[in-house]
């Protein structure tokens, strides 16, 4: 990265003033116990770098306060006890945590959950209306589309956009389209006969 | 990850300004690559300076051919009709690289600066003259079998791993820019680098330059192909891509387009390949002539020799679908 340039002393990231000599006088100013969670630069960050995030998910508005670092799967399990969403490899190479934002699909591990800021959020916590299951979560039970269960969620979310973008028409079209969600214990077959069925009886989704 | 400050870029000025005014910042937009580098800490900007706020994000069609916002994701390219209709090269790409959650995140500016996806560029724990200038190359003495076979030097030997910019680079696409010193304009050949003794550099923005928009001139290609060579038939990197463009009459090639992926530093356009197929006729014989200059000059490692042989093949079949 081209990152050679001097920086100017008036724009100074929290790290870099942090690593000089005037963050121990900034550390001197403030009460005991803070001083004690600055020993770890990591606390202390927490402490001053939570931001608003105004963000609506499965229907219901939130008004939080996160860490820039957070991602939006974090969020979710960590802060709102939304744990159906799976955290995977946590790289965006497994699915596990796909979620609907503004309607569309994406891997919540690897989106900072700042960045979904009055954005509308659909978790698997979502779909259910009631006891009332809905028509993919049926049929991923219908079709057994799952052995262990982990990567379902995700897979389940996926598949619901699959259906919404128009790729579901025929089975490598599922097949290519749902490649994003991976399935160790090899559903394959199965989660494609249930996005079929789905496809086929054309019940809103 | 390392913590950072965030801050939300009210206007394309302000983003130069913010980004180029601190050395340790960097803009984020899709991020699907950018987050992943700082979980594993790979980078660590002490500042992220978001753009999707930003007024980029038109997609047209005019005279001068197709432009296409920055901050527009490659899902929304590869799905547009016009683009389907008009530059299917670009959409079979697009839509050939990643999965369909990470092309409904990452933006087409974003899949120009995304890093090369070595292995040991990642692992912080090995040499990488990419990653920490001067530490040594991993991949060199390691296990280079996703490596580069052209234009790769003594210092780094990663590709790029981008399917989109194969097919711009054979589209002879240009980037514009935004920066400290105004707008740029960039032929798509001199957008990336080669690694030479600056592996660090993966392109020439300069500090603080912002990629607006990508421009795919008008062309008057009717025989174009991607065809992407992996270990799974989707969901990876290429081993080998091959990006063809044509434009064919009466059976003859009166211009011709190749590049490819996963061979170099950069998208790999195949001149020489390209200058032998104008004039001549569409056949095996041609093409086959083609692939086999277009391999000559290769350079290969202990584990990656195939890629000589898989290239020559690829390029024919490539230019065999091309042609339907």
């Amino acid at each position: 990265m081209q990152e050679n340039e001097q920086q100017g002393p008036s724009n100074q990231g929290r790290r870099s003033f942090l690593k000089r000599g005037t963050a121990l006088a900034t550390l001197a100013a403030m009460p005991p116990l803070l001083v004690k969670a600055g020993e770890k630069d990591e606390a202390l960050s927490a402490y001053f770098e939570q931001v608003p995030l105004n963000i609506e998910i499965n229907g219901k508005p939130y008004a939080l306060s996160v860490e820039p670092r957070t991602t939006l799967l974090d969020l979710l399990r960590e802060q709102l006890g939304l744990t159906g969403t799976k955290k995977g490899c946590d790289h965006g190479q497994c699915g596990c945590c796909t979620v609907h934002v503004d309607g569309r699909r994406i891997n919540s591990c690897l989106s900072l959950a700042i960045m979904n800021n009055g954005k509308k959020v659909t978790t698997i916590e979502g779909l259910a209306d009631g006891d009332n299951l809905h028509p993919m979560q049926e049929a991923f039970m219908k079709h057994d589309g799952f052995q262990c269960g982990y990567c379902t969620p995700g897979q389940i979310m996926s598949a619901i956009a699959c259906i919404k973008e128009g790729h579901a028409n025929t089975a490598a079209d599922i097949r290519e389209y749902m490649s994003g969600n991976i399935c160790r214990c090899g559903a394959y077959p199965n989660i494609v006969d249930a996005i079929m069925e789905v496809k086929q009886g054309g019940q809103p989704l | 990850m390392i913590n950072f400050e965030y801050t939300k870029a009210p206007s394309t000025n302000a983003a130069i300004k913010a980004r180029s005014s601190f050395a340790a910042s960097q803009f984020i937009a899709g991020g699907t690559n950018l987050v992943d580098l700082m979980k594993r800490g790979v980078m660590a900007p002490e500042r992220l300076i978001d753009i999707t706020g930003l007024p980029l994000k038109d997609l047209g069609d005019g005279p001068a051919g197709l432009t296409i916002g920055a901050l527009v994701p490659n899902s929304a390219v590869a799905e547009h009709p016009m683009v389907k209709a008009k530059y299917p090269l670009l959409a079979m790409a697009l839509n050939a690289g990643a999965s369909a959650q990470l092309r409904n995140m990452a933006t087409v500016g974003g899949n120009l600066m995304q890093r090369t996806r070595c292995p040991y560029f990642y692992d912080t724990t090995m040499p990488c003259n990419k990653r920490t200038a001067g530490s040594g190359c991993s991949a060199m003495e390691g296990y280079n079998r996703m490596h580069a076979i052209f234009g790769a030097s003594d210092a780094c030997i990663a590709v790029h791993p981008s399917d989109m910019c194969v097919a711009l680079a054979a589209l002879d696409a240009v980037v514009h820019t935004s920066g400290p010193k105004g707008d740029r304009k960039i032929a798509f050949a001199d957008f990336h680098r080669l690694p030479g003794n600056t592996p660090e550099l993966d392109h020439n923005l300069q500090t603080g330059e912002l990629i607006t928009a990508v421009q795919v001139p008008a062309n008057r290609y009717n025989k174009m192909y991607y065809l992407k060579v992996r270990d799974r038939l989707s969901y990876a990197f290429a081993l080998v891509s091959v990006a063809v463009a044509l434009e064919v009459s009466n059976n003859t090639i009166q211009s011709a387009r190749l590049a490819m992926g996963g061979v170099a530093h950069k998208p790999w356009r195949l001149q020489a390949a390209e200058q032998l197929l104008v004039g001549k006729a569409a056949t095996q014989a041609n093409f086959a002539a083609a692939a086999e200059l277009a391999l000559e000059g290769a350079k290969t490692y202990q584990h990656n020799g195939y890629k000589v042989k898989l290239g020559k093949a690829a390029i024919i079949e490539a230019l065999t679908k091309a042609m339907g």
